[in-house]
Parts: C-alpha cells; structure tokens; sequence
C-alpha cells in the first residue's frame, strides 16, 4: 500500500464503502426476491410474508446505496462513469429494466391488497427481476475487474465495439456468483426475522443449500479468473496480501455454515455480512491503484480537488443527519417482527 | 431516427415521466402532514383516512419516483458521457445533497408509513414534516444542477477543458434562484389542485360526500396559494431568461428582430421561413415591459444569433404559450377559492366553481412538462449553454432507437399501472359499510 494515501484515494474507499453497503443491503433484498420465486413446501405463503415485511419498510432506503455509488463515481470520478456509460451500456441499460420492474412490482403488490391473480402476477414480475437484475450487476462487476472495459475503438463492428467487452464467461461467472451471493445472504438474513421455528427452519435450510452453491460457483469463477481474466488473475492469486484475503474470505464463508449448522442464527448473520464485505475489499484490492482497468486509475480519473474537497465535506455533514435517521430506521422496525404494515388497527 | 434525437427522445421521455413522479413527491407530503395534523387537533376520522390514503399514495408514487429517478442517474452517462465527463466536478455537488435529501425521505417515509402504531403521535407528524422538507429539498438541488446548465458558472475553460472549478460558485448560478422557486411553487400548485380537482369533480358527482369535501379543503389549502404566487415567479423568471439566455427568450416570444419596444406575442404560430408570426395578438411594448420593467427597453432578437443556433422556434413558443395559458387559469382558480373563503362561503358547494376546479386537475402538470419543455428545447442546440453542443456530448455508440422504445414502452406500462392502483387506493371513496358513520347523505352542512 501506498503511504501519500490522499483525497482521491479517500474517495475511491469510500466508493467501495457504498458498494459493499449495498451488495450487503440492497443484495439481500434481491436475495428475498430469489426466495419469493423459490418459496415451497407448507409454509410457502408464510415464507413470502416474512420475506415482505423484511424489505418492506428499508428497500427504498437500501437502494440509496447504489445512488451514492453513482453519485459519487460522476462528481470524483467522471471519466470512470463516462467510460462505464459507453463501454457497458447494454448490460447497463438491462440492470436499469430489471430495477424498474422490481421496486415498482414490489411497491404495486404491497398496496394492492386484494388477493387475487394481479397481485400474484405481480409478485412473479418482482421475482422475476430479482433473479435477473444481480445477474447483471455482476456481469457489469466482471467486465470492469476483468480489464475488458477499455476505451472504446473508434472502429469494428458494433459486437467488437458493445457487446464483446462484458459478454465474457468471466463476467457471466461472476453474475451467477453474485446472485448465488444474494440469495444466501438473503436465507441467512430471513432466519432472523420471524418467530415461527418452522420458518427459520426453512431459511435455515435455504441458507445452507445456497452456501453450497455458492461455494461451487466461487471455485468455478475463480478457475475461469486464472484463464480469462489476466488482471485479476493476478491480482487475486499472486500479489502478497491476496492469500491472507482469500483464507480470511474462505474461513467466513465456513464460519456461515457451521454457525448455521449449530442454528446459531446470529453469529450466521454477522459472519455472513463479513463474507460479503471480503469479497468486495478483495475485489477493490485486486485492481488498486485502477478503477478502471488498464487505463483509469484513481489519481488519473481524478476530479479537480476542490471538488473532491467539497463532496468529502458534504458526505460528512450528510453522514451526521442520515446516521441517527437510520439507526432510528433500524431501531424502530427491526427492533421486533414486525406486525403492522399499513396504519393502526392495520386498517385500510 | 438520427442517434442524436432518439438520445434526446429517451431523455425528453425519462424526464418527462420522472417529473410527475417527483413533482407529486413534494407534493403529497405536505397533504398528508395537514391531514394528519387536523387529525390530530379534531379528532376527525375522515382526516386520518385521507392522511393514510395520501401516504399510500406518496408510496408508491415515491417508488416509481425512485427507480425512475435512478434510471435518469444512470442515463446521464449512458446516453451524455461527454456531458458527464466535462459537468460531473461541478454539478456532482448538487446531486450529492440530492443524494443525501433523498436518503432522508426515503428513510422518514418508511417511518411514517410502517410506524403508525410504533412511535409516539408527535413522533409520527415530526417524520411527516421531514418527508416534506427533504423532499423539497432534494427538487431544489436537482433544479439547481439545471440552472447550471443554463448560466454556467464557477470554472474557467482553458484550452477546451475546465479548469480553476468552484462547485459552489457553481451551485450559487444566476438562475438557481429563479428556477427552484418556480418548480418548487409549480409542485405545490400542481398536486394541490390536481387531488382538489379530483374530489370536485366527484363532489360533482356526490355532492353531500364529507370525505370528498374534507379532501378539497386540505388539498386547496396547498394548491391555492402556490398557484396565485406562480406568476410572481414566472416574472422573476422571465426576466433571468431574458439577460442570460436572451435566445431562449426570443424563441419564447418568437422576437426574430432585435429591436426597442418590442410587443408581447401572445399565440399565433411562426412562420420560419419569413420570420413572422401569423395569427397572434400582439401587445404594444409589452415584451419589453415584461423583460425588463421599461415600454421601451431593447430586446435581442433571433437575429443576433447564427441560425444554427436557433433552438426550436415553433416547439419552445408554443410550449410557453401553454404554460402561460395554463398557469393563469389556476391561478384565477387560486383567487377565486381565496375570495370564496374569506367570504366564508362553502366552497364545497359552488357548482360552478367546483366545474372550474375539477377542469384545473390535469392543468398544473400539463404546464410543467410544457415548461420544461421550454426550458429544455429553449436551451439547444447547447447542453450546457454557450459552453458543450449537445452532440458533441451524446454516446458513440449506435442504435439508440432500441433503448428509446424500450424504455418508453416500459414507462407507458408503468403509467397505466400506477393511474389504476391510484384510482383503487386513493381517489375512491369508502365503501359506504366501511364509513356509515360519517358518509352523511343530505345531512346537515357545515362550512369546511
């Protein structure tokens, strides 16, 4: 590491920090969307219930997240999200869609309340897109890691030009392995959120089918790294404080098991997120000093410091108001199961 | 279609779309908030209903707000990246506080939905009141990001970059003022007279219903006074066009020669070719006035600019015309009702007054997509005026009719959805077994 550590890097953290906070938050909500489609079994109805009311009051919230990682990618780090626009605008574009649908179908079937076939329709397009939207994501995530979102030539086909630089077994890897990501963050997260032993059974079940899975996908993804993905080939498998990273990240995945295994369910949950978070620094760490890779780096893309300056000021001022807020979010809501969804005597 | 329109197309679209969403965002609050509060003071029933249908109904107007809102984010890069790359410093500030305002409603808006029965009363109107003010505040500092793109300020251009950026001096730009106040009233004015408009005409209908005449009074408390202020605004606003994009304004007004007491063009359609409008009314010294408070103050006209940088003459006077139309209409509307209560007459009751509300209803959002129309047309063929070309800041890649098509046709789906889930949450009345005890058929009326 560095020692001038300065405003840029500064930024590019916390850049990371949005995106981890995300993946953790926003990805666990995907993640229930994954276990909406897939509910089964007696308690099929029951399982969607407690999966609602667990994204109901905070996916808005959650989804900030993301805005702050645009946000900040544009004002600090403008040539990044220029290049980003351009290079991946399909996959983009795509993620964009399934966002839609999801936040809007979950929003329509909440506040339809009458059981019938429209709301169960809607309840298939918020699955639906929450099956597909993670998918992109990481599609996009590999292409960046992969070193494939260069400029774009002046010259060649359209395919050459959009659509080879993300459609790479690598990036597909690396979407399915963000989605088996979300859906066994999400199983472990749901444990938690219900009083009824069957149902945390029944996540807990999940939880450990989707660790299984994820570890296969995680393997398979790394394989494919060593071929097809040269830069964070090496960086994930070469540089000095890579091994450390990987056996911290390994022995968190193994600690989510076997505390789900002894139904430690809370011990699971704290493991869990730390997995997560491994994955994302080790993703960040393995193109340091690039954003971009191979041509933008932090301190190229760089903007002018007085904005950069500017923005750190006002993400501390923001930081000041929106921390108690949330922990008054969290506080209020996830406190308890909750109970009530729509006003007192949850009437209408 | 050239790559270039259907980028504008899609972006036109996005916006278009977006703004009723968000406009409707910093609207409802504030009704809600009354409501609930008159709930709290009177004990009225029918108040705590409308204030949880109307939160309903920032709900899920919020969430189409929010994931269209995230769309457009994403659309400044993918359809604008050379905008982006040259704007970002600057304008990343505003859309950073955005950011910030609109995690705080976000966050207040799950307490007071969720939290009826889970915090105090007076904790419940506080997250009411905080749902208002952020909302609000987060328009102001996305309007703030435009103003900029209409007087930009704070950077120095040396060898076609920008150097010596000051995001503040950026924010402080000389149409920031005049343009939040404008879309912040019209946001007000809009939501208000639309759901008043809305219970008027089913007043119409029912005439003795208490829901809908409590809904009216509450909503026209809020849209009247926005809508009798707008034109003050749009004075303040006029004027800035005037010295700071005066081709805007002569496309307003289609002022194709410059000249001194220049008359106020009011209708009537351009003819390009020999630069004279047809079929106007024309009001002596009238532009000049408007512009500049002086009969005979002088007017750039079109002339002074090369013709390849005329915005849309036809499009951006039409718009404006229709804004105009519009605003004045509520804002009569808005000075009606105010004379009918200070009378102390029952507005609830005045059928022709109800007719004229119920025909207000669409009008507030008609005039802010016209207006921003005029804003958006009015600025071209520049991105950021007199600085960036629109097309030398669109996306190399090709095709951006797909995106265009799907992107509209999702956004045409999500409209019909949201206008039916609307009608069945918020607009209709209680069933009558629900409300047997306040739906008071041909019971005895009191003032509202």
């Amino acid at each position: 590491m560095p020692s001038d550590i300065a405003l840029p890097e500064i930024l590019a953290g916390l850049i990371a920090v949005s995106l981890n906070a995300y993946v953790l938050f926003g990805g666990a909500d995907f993640g229930g969307g994954v276990w909406d489609l897939l509910a089964s079994g007696p308690r099929r109805d029951r399982q969607r219930e407690v999966i609602s009311h667990a994204i109901g009051p905070i996916w808005e919230a959650n989804h900030v997240w993301l805005i702050l990682a645009i946000v900040l990618t544009f004002s600090c780090f403008p040539a990044v999200f220029a290049r980003l626009g351009t290079v991946l605008h399909i996959p983009l574009s795509l993620m964009l869609v399934g966002i839609v649908l999801r936040g809007s179908a979950f929003t329509f079937r909440t506040y339809d309340d009458q059981h019938d076939a429209v709301q169960r329709r809607w309840g298939r397009i918020f699955a639906g897109a929450s099956l597909v939207t993670p998918v992109l994501l990481g599609v996009c995530i590999g292409a960046v890691a992969s070193g494939h979102a260069g400029p774009v030539a002046a010259a060649g086909s359209f395919t050459d030009r959009f659509v080879d630089p993300w459609l790479t077994p690598f990036s597909l890897a690396v979407g399915l392995m963000a989605l088996a990501l979300f859906a066994h963050l999400a199983a472990v997260f749901l444990t938690l959120e219900s009083d009824d032993p069957g149902l945390t059974e029944d996540f807990r079940t999940r939880a450990l089918w989707s660790g299984g899975v994820l570890f296969l996908v995680a393997f398979g993804t790394l394989l494919i790294a060593r071929e097809q993905a040269p830069l964070m080939g090496v960086g994930l498998l070469v540089s000095p404080w890579s091994l450390p990273f990987h056996v911290a990240t390994g022995l968190a995945a193994i600690a989510v098991l076997a505390a789900l295994w002894w139904r430690r369910y809370h011990l699971a949950r704290v493991a869990a997120g730390l997995q997560v978070s491994l994955i994302v620094w080790g993703w960040a760490g393995s193109q340091y000093p690039y954003l971009v890779p191979p041509d933008l780096s932090i301190r190229d893309a760089a903007a002018p410091a007085a904005t950069l300056r500017l923005v750190l000021i006002a993400l501390g001022l923001g930081i000041v108001v929106l921390l108690p807020s949330l922990v008054y979010l969290f506080r209020v809501f996830k406190a308890a199961p909750s109970h009530s969804v729509r006003g007192p005597e949850g009437g209408h | 279609m050239p790559d270039l329109l259907a980028a504008r197309s899609q972006m036109a679209m996005s916006l278009a779309f977006h703004i009723l969403f968000a406009v409707v965002g910093i609207g409802m609050p504030v009704l809600m908030v009354v409501a609930e509060q008159r709930y709290r003071s009177t004990g009225d029933r029918i108040c705590l209903e409308l204030a949880k249908r109307w939160a309903r109904g920032t709900a899920i107007l919020f969430a189409v707000g929010a994931v269209s809102g995230t769309v457009l984010s994403f659309e400044l890069g993918l359809l604008w990246p050379g905008f982006m790359e040259f704007a970002g410093p600057i304008i990343g500030m505003p859309f950073s506080l955005e950011g910030f305002a609109f995690f705080t409603e976000a966050i207040f808006l799950g307490v007071y939905l969720y939290g009826w029965d889970r915090i105090s009363p007076r904790a419940h109107v506080w997250a009411g009141i905080l749902v208002a003010v952020s909302g609000a505040a987060s328009g102001i500092f996305v309007v703030i990001a435009n103003a900029w793109m209409n007087a930009p300020t704070g950077f120095d251009m040396v060898n076609g970059r920008i150097a010596n950026v000051d995001p503040i001096a950026g924010m402080l730009n000389p149409m920031a003022f005049q343009q939040t106040l404008h879309m912040t009233l019209a946001s007000y004015a809009a939501t208000g007279l639309a759901v008043a408009g809305i219970h008027a005409f089913l007043l119409l209908l029912d005439p003795h219903n208490a829901f809908h005449r409590r809904a009216l009074s509450i909503a026209l408390l809020v849209g009247a006074p926005a809508a009798v202020l707008q034109p003050l605004s749009g004075d303040l606003s006029a004027r800035a066009v005037a010295q700071y994009q005066p081709a805007k304004l002569a496309a307003m007004e289609t002022h194709f020669e410059t000249g001194r007491r220049v008359p106020l063009v009011i209708g009537g359609w351009p003819d390009m070719a020999t630069g004279e409008t047809r079929y106007a009314i024309r009001i002596p010294g009238g532009l000049s006035f408007l512009a500049f408070h002086d009969l005979g103050a002088e007017v750039t006209g079109l002339d002074r600019f090369p013709r390849a940088d005329w915005p849309s003459v036809p499009i951006v006077h039409t718009a404006f015309q229709l804004m105009v139309g519009l605003g004045t209409f509520m804002a009569l509307v808005g000075v009606w009702a105010g004379v009918l209560a200070f009378r102390r007459r029952d507005l609830s009751v005045n059928t022709w007054f109800l007719r004229a509300l119920a025909l207000a209803a669409p009008m507030g959002f008609i005039a802010i997509e016209a207006g921003w129309t005029v804003t958006e047309v009015g600025r071209q063929p520049w991105i950021v005026y007199g600085v960036l070309r629109t097309a030398d800041a669109v996306t190399p890649m090709p095709g951006l009719m797909v995106p265009f098509l799907g992107f509209t046709a999702l956004y045409c789906f999500l409209g019909a959805i949201v206008a039916w889930l609307l009608y069945r949450q918020i607009i209709r009345s209680p069933r009558e077994t629900e409300w047997s005890r306040v739906y008071a058929p041909a019971g005895p009326r009191r003032a509202v």
